[in-house]
């Protein structure tokens, strides 16, 4: 049998949500690009379309979604690009902390961005 | 008993002659992921101008509030727009690739793993250059 070369504990809660988070992400960055580039313009966004799209409760909450799982997918995947590089000990600790730190900051801001453009700030 | 050997550190990126197709596609797959993450901490820093603009009530209504001009200020700019199709490939890539990856977790295809990384190449260069007319479309340099 083939060494393991993931840096993945196997069976672990981190890979599992690495690919639950990827199944998600791929149909709703697919959509995303869609949505914001072919069926509107980026160029045509306003304030007003964007808070049309936000008011409705669905996209609301999938975009929410959107944030949440990309934030963590993207930076577990960075933890874990780190680790197969060599990162152990104290600095991997420290990374762990930064990244989640990081993530959190990510998250919270977005949210209150979303709640701006969905009026719920005003 | 499994067979141990050295493979040395995986991305020695000095090794890149040594790399097989599998490997490279790790190697994009982990480029355009920093990519994206990268990406998404400054389209939240842009998109947050919406909090500014949110009490803007005569901004809004005649398009003049800052989230709107600062998302159309930055569409004028020609290196926005190619960056947005870089931006493009870089996902369509990351998707398709990682969709490849999913069904080697699987186990389905490993023995066209190999192909299925350049179909993955192909179609984000079709997929890519097919969008230019659209990403371009009313800008100049």
């Amino acid at each position: 049998m083939a060494e393991r070369y993931s840096s993945f504990t196997p069976g672990g809660t981190g890979w599992l949500l690495q690919r639950l988070t990827a199944g998600f992400l791929a149909v709703v960055l697919a959509f995303h690009f869609l949505q914001l580039h072919f069926i509107n313009h980026a160029a045509d966004v306003t304030f007003a379309g964007t808070q049309a799209r936000m008011e409705n409760v669905g996209y609301f909450l999938v975009m929410v979604l959107f944030l949440i799982t990309a934030a963590f997918h993207g930076l577990n995947g960075i933890y874990n690009a780190l680790v197969n590089q060599g990162l152990s000990g104290g600095a991997k600790k420290a990374m762990f902390a930064v990244l989640s730190l990081a993530g959190i900051a990510l998250v919270v801001q977005g949210i209150y961005v979303a709640l701006a453009m969905a009026g719920y700030t005003t | 008993m499994s067979q141990s050997y050295n493979r040395g550190l995986i991305e020695d990126f000095g090794r890149w002659k040594e790399f097989s197709a599998g490997m490279w596609a790790w190697i994009f797959h982990k480029f355009t992921g920093w990519v994206l993450i990268g990406y998404l901490f400054t389209h939240i820093a842009v998109l947050s101008t919406a909090i500014g603009a949110a009490g803007d009530t005569a901004g809004i209504e005649t398009g003049t509030d800052v989230y709107t001009t600062t998302i159309q200020g930055l569409e004028e700019l020609f290196i926005i727009r190619v960056l947005e199709v870089g931006l493009l490939a870089v996902a369509v890539f990351h998707i398709l690739n990682g969709l490849r990856l999913l069904m080697v977790d699987l186990g389905l295809g490993l023995d066209s793993q190999d192909k299925s990384f350049y179909a993955s190449l192909i179609l984000t260069a079709v997929i890519a250059i097919a969008s230019v007319p659209t990403f371009m479309a009313g800008v100049s340099i």
